[in-house]
């Protein structure tokens, strides 16, 4: 697939794309760990009320 | 009514679990899809390969718009009818919305060096573009400067009522004044002027981005609760040991 | 003596980065600076060039200023001063303490986003990195100047637009030779290491003279 001359920039504009993306997707799952885990733990030490 | 119903958090998480794998494998399969036949079509008869980024730069403009909106009547929601999941989807709209924004800012300055010859110009779709991203950067920092998240959540939502005067500024700025940018080609009266080669695959694309946001959207509104059910955990925690 | 120098230094980054803390703020003022200028001189590129190292160095010094006032203000305000004074280690160092870890939080990215904003303003690529290069060397002089200011203004309600006032005059030379160093990578009259050593030596001028000024005045200002 031939980009043409100014293929760098193509490419980085996917690429940074890409990047922007990936770390929105890891941001939302690993702060999603990060909070049911904390979670979990108070949930476990807290006795349950009404 | 049903938009109350899903103030419940269970009932939030519930559906959050179906929908947003759902739209995660919509995104992938749109964007995929849209990419495909995307660099399947012909090249610009005058910008060559270039044409490609259009791709991925019109759907982020759109989404920044698009994500304002959603954060702009999330406002509406806190303020007005004080729904009690409407900050939360404010906040998340604000973040997703910045990273798109930033996205539209990037690819367009790549787009615009081989182009244009410059990174960046200060012309007026640029420019409120740029002040677009301010606005947002600007409702983020207020987020987090205030620790009570209710508090938090409704002067965000008065600054972000206020900045929404910039949402029809960008769309139209190409039409009001000379623009170095593009007129526009896709969202206008008389139809679109982009041929259906490009056409398609465009609009393709921005159903897989609008997925994209969606799924990330309501992961984020999701984590935010869970963060919010953390903190006041946490306060009890502390309140009930300091009673002892 | 370290030990109370790095736990000062990493107590403040830490609440500097925390919830209403105020990291990253000045890296939003810097980018809404170098945007409302345009707005003023007009799209003008090539002016815009020829301006862009002054524009910058403006931006950085201003945004440098924000938050300058709470370097000692949150700690008299919840009595953590009053401990400070009676660490094991002189006043002095834990000035240098306290400007270090906030140059880190607040002046660090100011240096690091600089290029990209001076591209934006079309400034000659050779001139970014001299810009950076300055803002390096004069950005920690201001934020211990302004240490000065801090500590002079710890327990005044607007302290926060005094020791900008304050702090401006002071940092007049390292406006100009910071300025005068980038020009002249892109000019190439003078020399860049010319107006560059003079700006390093006021920098560390400022960096000496900031924490004794500081404690001095703590001591003075709190009787």
């Amino acid at each position: 697939m031939d980009l043409g001359q100014h293929a760098a920039f193509i490419i980085a504009a996917y690429a940074i794309t890409l990047l922007v993306l990936v770390g929105l997707i890891l941001w939302v799952l690993v702060d999603y760990r990060a909070q049911r885990r904390m979670l979990d733990e108070l949930e476990s030490h807290s006795p349950r009320r009404h | 009514m049903p938009l109350a119903d899903l103030a419940n958090p269970h009932r939030f998480q519930k559906l959050a679990r179906v929908l947003i794998p759902a739209f995660a494998v919509l995104a992938a399969i749109l964007i995929a899809a849209g990419l495909v036949l995307g660099f399947r079509a012909p090249a610009d008869y005058q910008q060559g390969e270039m044409v490609r980024v259009m791709y991925i730069h019109v759907p982020s403009a759109w989404l920044s718009l698009g994500a304002y909106t959603v954060m702009a009547i999330a406002a509406l929601g806190t303020l007005v009818w004080r729904h009690p999941l409407a900050d939360v989807a404010g906040k998340a709209a604000a973040q997703i919305g910045a990273a798109f924004c930033f996205l539209c800012l990037v690819t367009g300055s790549l787009w615009g060096r081989p182009t244009w010859g410059a990174y960046w110009d200060w012309d007026p779709r640029l420019t409120s573009v740029l002040v677009l991203f301010l606005l947002y950067l600007g409702v983020l920092a207020l987020l987090r400067a205030i620790e009570d998240p209710n508090r938090a959540g409704r002067a965000a939502a008065i600054l972000a009522l206020v900045g929404f005067v910039n949402v029809p500024i960008v769309k139209f700025s190409v039409d009001w004044w000379a623009s170095i940018h593009q007129q526009a080609s896709v969202m206008r009266l008389d139809g679109p002027t982009i041929h259906s080669s490009m056409l398609t695959p465009l609009l393709i694309s921005a159903a897989g981005f609008l997925a994209l946001f969606l799924a990330l959207h309501l992961a984020a509104m999701r984590n935010e609760l869970l963060r919010r059910r953390v903190r006041t955990l946490r306060i009890l925690a502390a309140v009930s040991a300091e009673g002892r | 003596m370290t030990a109370t120098f790095l736990a000062v230094v990493a107590r403040d980054l830490k609440l500097a980065l925390r919830v209403g803390g105020g990291a990253g703020i000045g890296v939003i003022f810097f980018l809404a600076i170098v945007t409302i200028v345009p707005f003023a001189v007009g799209p003008d590129l090539p002016l815009l060039a020829r301006i862009g190292a002054a524009v910058l160095w403006i931006g950085a010094l201003l945004a440098s200023l924000l938050g300058l006032d709470r370097i000692f203000a949150g700690d008299h305000e919840d009595g953590s001063l009053d401990l400070l004074l009676l660490a094991p280690a002189p006043l002095e160092l834990i000035g240098v303490a306290k400007a270090t870890a906030h140059w880190i939080a607040t002046g660090l990215p100011l240096v690091i986003i600089a290029p990209l904003l001076g591209l934006m303003l079309g400034v000659d690529p050779k001139a970014l990195m001299a810009v950076s290069l300055t803002l390096l060397v004069g950005t920690p002089a201001v934020t211990f100047l302004g240490l000065i200011a801090a500590a002079l203004s710890v327990a005044l309600p607007r302290g926060g637009l005094l020791s900008a006032v304050l702090i401006l005059p002071l940092a007049i030379p390292l406006l100009i030779f910071g300025v005068a160093a980038t020009n002249a990578v892109v000019a190439g009259e003078i020399p860049f290491g010319t107006p560059f050593r003079l700006l390093c030596a006021i920098s560390l001028f400022f960096l000496v003279l900031g924490p004794a000024a500081a404690a001095a005045a703590l001591r003075h200002v709190r009787e």
